[in-house]
């Protein structure tokens, strides 16, 4: 018998992030943490291929910093999304920033990267108006940054201004019914320094999914973990207890299957 | 008191348990209570929100069971929050956005880098006073004036400060800029008391240090289980779950005196908020907790221990001026006990003794053919 959990309405990703039939989720800040050896982009192409379902009632935009829009493409095409027809529709607005000097621009002084910051926001901020004169302000909106690493080196390594410009998108969460997703490697900090921004982004995040491989290796059916912890569940202004999710995933040729360990034969 | 600097609380938590916000919203919760019902020495509340949003707190207060009357005319909120670098009004406002009513007791912070004027304003929200140049434009200047002169008054009357996450001012500037703002705060006639909430992983030790140094209250909350390196990821979704909502908090209280009092209280968080409970006995449930369930017994009992308590070892002096009695592998244990040590200078060619049960062995010891040097017997010196 193999369960099969990827049906589209529900898999076990979807249930431990409360993603609704429309796309909606509880949370406001999401943050995947990956590693070299668990590669956590399949949850981002998961949760876009979710939020531009046909059923999904709201709007997306995605800060492309590692990869170009044709990889995303290609990638969601093969899951059964057509990225190009969403992105002419304007149910997604793609921000290509693969060249990282796009904060720079300016110059190179602390100002200019604030300004670059500022700039980028503001770009959001038109999205956000126009997704709103369109739908008459219905529907949510994510957004989706992929990655937050390679986002500070685009500021020169000054994780201080990548934080000011993640509070100002915080900011937008709780005004508005926007949701925020941060892909991050966690792995790749090695100073006592830099930890701490991985502490700020836990901080920050209402949601951690941290994707890693399996303690006991490599295995041919399982190629990895991820452990979900939803820390206000239930998620009104008052809060419950944190719920904890580990469950382990395959990434097949166009989907990915999640299953509790030992339930995968 | 007079002269006195303001007593302040730290409440500092980390990642291990992160109860700290749920932990500071209680205090806040209570001090704006106490205030409302005229119970404490502060007339009226200002509350620096950096990490959550105004809005946020009022709803707070609000499901806390304080009077929206009372929230109006005590408290008042300058939110660090939602502009604080002053970007919102260097780009074009978003024009569809649902204009939600700017309350007439928040005021926009912009310049968080600028803590001489967080500063002042801070002092200018509490004593109630040129209060309209901070606001958005949007506000009503009329209802502000009415709701001033209903604060904090003219006399010298006192206000509390709380700043709800120190670690974000931090951010924007350094620490001795911080603990100068916290003694200008502390050293200020109108200040009665100051709370805030400090995430003790996001910063050097120092920091907490040079923070806990300026309170005469430290709050630490701990996690209540303990969590080892060893741990598999299942184990960890195990203890963070366990974690998520108990935690231990650890109070250390710096008396007027000079005295340090310490105080350690569990707390729990559920649906209504926080609820502190006394410490129970954790320690021994620790430890039964850390031996792995078996179906041996792993620990002593009373009477083996006594037993083992009881037992000569081999090589140990008893301190009785007996000989040492060594077994030197040629007689069994209990032979040896009662025979005593062969002089080194006889010569005992073999071993014909053996041990009850198993086959003979002759052995002839090299050693015993030479004359040994009497006075080099090299265990002469040994005093076990």
């Amino acid at each position: 018998m193999n369960p099969s959990f990827s049906s589209p309405t529900t898999n076990l990703l979807d249930e431990a992030l409360g993603i609704g039939r429309t796309g909606s989720v509880p949370w406001r800040i999401a943050l995947v943490q990956d590693c070299v050896e668990a590669s956590g982009a399949f949850l981002l192409h998961h949760l876009l291929k979710r939020s531009l379902s046909a059923e999904a009632a709201g709007a997306v935009v995605f800060l492309g910093l590692a990869q170009p829009f044709s990889h995303y493409d290609r990638v969601l095409r093969k899951m059964g999304c057509n990225l190009s027809l969403q992105r002419n529709k304007n149910k997604l607005h793609f921000i290509d920033l693969l060249d990282l000097e796009f904060l720079v621009a300016g110059g190179t002084d602390q100002n200019a990267i604030e300004d670059g910051f500022m700039n980028l926001y503001n770009r959001i901020l038109r999205f956000i108006e126009a997704n709103n004169l369109m739908h008459n302000n219905g529907g949510w909106i994510r957004i989706i940054i992929d990655d937050i690493s390679l986002l500070e080196i685009a500021a020169q390594g000054s994780s201080s201004h990548t934080f000011d410009f993640l509070q100002y998108c915080a900011t937008l969460t709780s005004e508005l019914d926007c949701s925020l997703l941060i892909l991050n490697h966690g792995d790749i900090y090695s100073s006592e320094e830099d930890q701490r921004l991985l502490s700020h982004l836990d901080y920050l995040s209402d949601v951690v999914i941290k994707a890693e491989t399996l303690s006991t290796g490599i295995a041919v059916d399982v190629h990895g973990q991820l452990t979900i912890i939803n820390k206000r569940a239930l998620g009104e202004l008052g809060w419950s207890s944190s719920k904890v999710y580990n469950f382990q995933f395959k990434l097949k040729e166009n989907a990915v299957e999640f299953f509790y360990p030992g339930t995968k034969f | 008191m007079e002269g006195e600097h303001a007593p302040a609380l730290t409440i500092e938590d980390s990642l291990a348990s992160s109860l700290g916000s749920s932990v500071f919203d209680h205090f806040l919760a209570n001090l704006v209570s106490q205030i409302a019902a005229g119970k404490s020495q502060a007339r009226g509340l200002v509350l620096v929100a950096f990490n959550r949003s105004p809005a946020f707190y009022l709803e707070l207060l609000r499901r806390k069971g304080v009077d929206a009357q009372h929230v109006d005319k005590r408290v008042r909120i300058l939110d660090c929050y939602s502009d604080p670098l002053g970007w919102k009004k260097r780009v074009p406002p978003l024009k569809t956005a649902q204009n939600l009513p700017v309350k007439a007791n928040v005021a926009c912070f912009s310049d968080a880098r600028d803590t001489n004027k967080l500063m002042a304003s801070i002092l200018d929200l509490g004593k109630g006073t040129s209060y309209s140049e901070l606001t958005a434009t949007s506000c009503n200047v009329l209802n502000l004036v009415y709701l001033l002169t209903e604060f904090v008054g003219q006399d010298k009357s006192r206000f509390a400060v709380a700043i709800d996450l120190v670690s974000s001012l931090l951010r924007y500037t350094s620490l001795p800029i911080v603990a100068g703002l916290v003694n200008k705060l502390r050293s200020n006639d109108q200040t009665s008391c100051i709370v805030w909430l400090i995430h003790s992983d996001l910063h050097e030790q120092r920091v907490s240090a040079a923070l806990a140094y300026v309170s005469t209250m430290v709050a630490s909350i701990q996690p209540i289980a303990q969590c080892t390196d060893e741990q598999t990821s299942q184990q960890n979704s195990v203890w963070l779950g366990k974690n998520s909502d108990k935690a231990k908090l650890h109070v250390r209280l710096k008396r007027r005196n000079g005295r340090v009092k310490l105080l350690a209280e569990e707390l729990h968080l559920d649906q209504v908020g926080v609820k502190f409970t006394a410490v129970g006995d954790q320690n021994s449930n620790a430890a039964k907790s850390l031996l792995p369930k078996v179906q041996f017994n792993l620990q002593l009992s009373e009477q083996e221990r006594v037993e083992r308590a009881k037992v000569v070892l081999p090589y140990e002096h008893q301190g009785n001026g007996e000989e040492i009695q060594i077994y030197d592998g040629r007689r069994s244990l209990s032979d040896s006990i009662s025979i005593s040590q062969p002089s080194v200078a006889s010569p005992v060619i073999s071993d014909t003794q053996v041990a009850p049960g198993i086959g003979e062995i002759h052995y002839v010891r090299d050693s015993d053919d030479e004359q040994p040097d009497s006075d080099e017997d090299p265990d002469d010196d040994l005093d076990i």
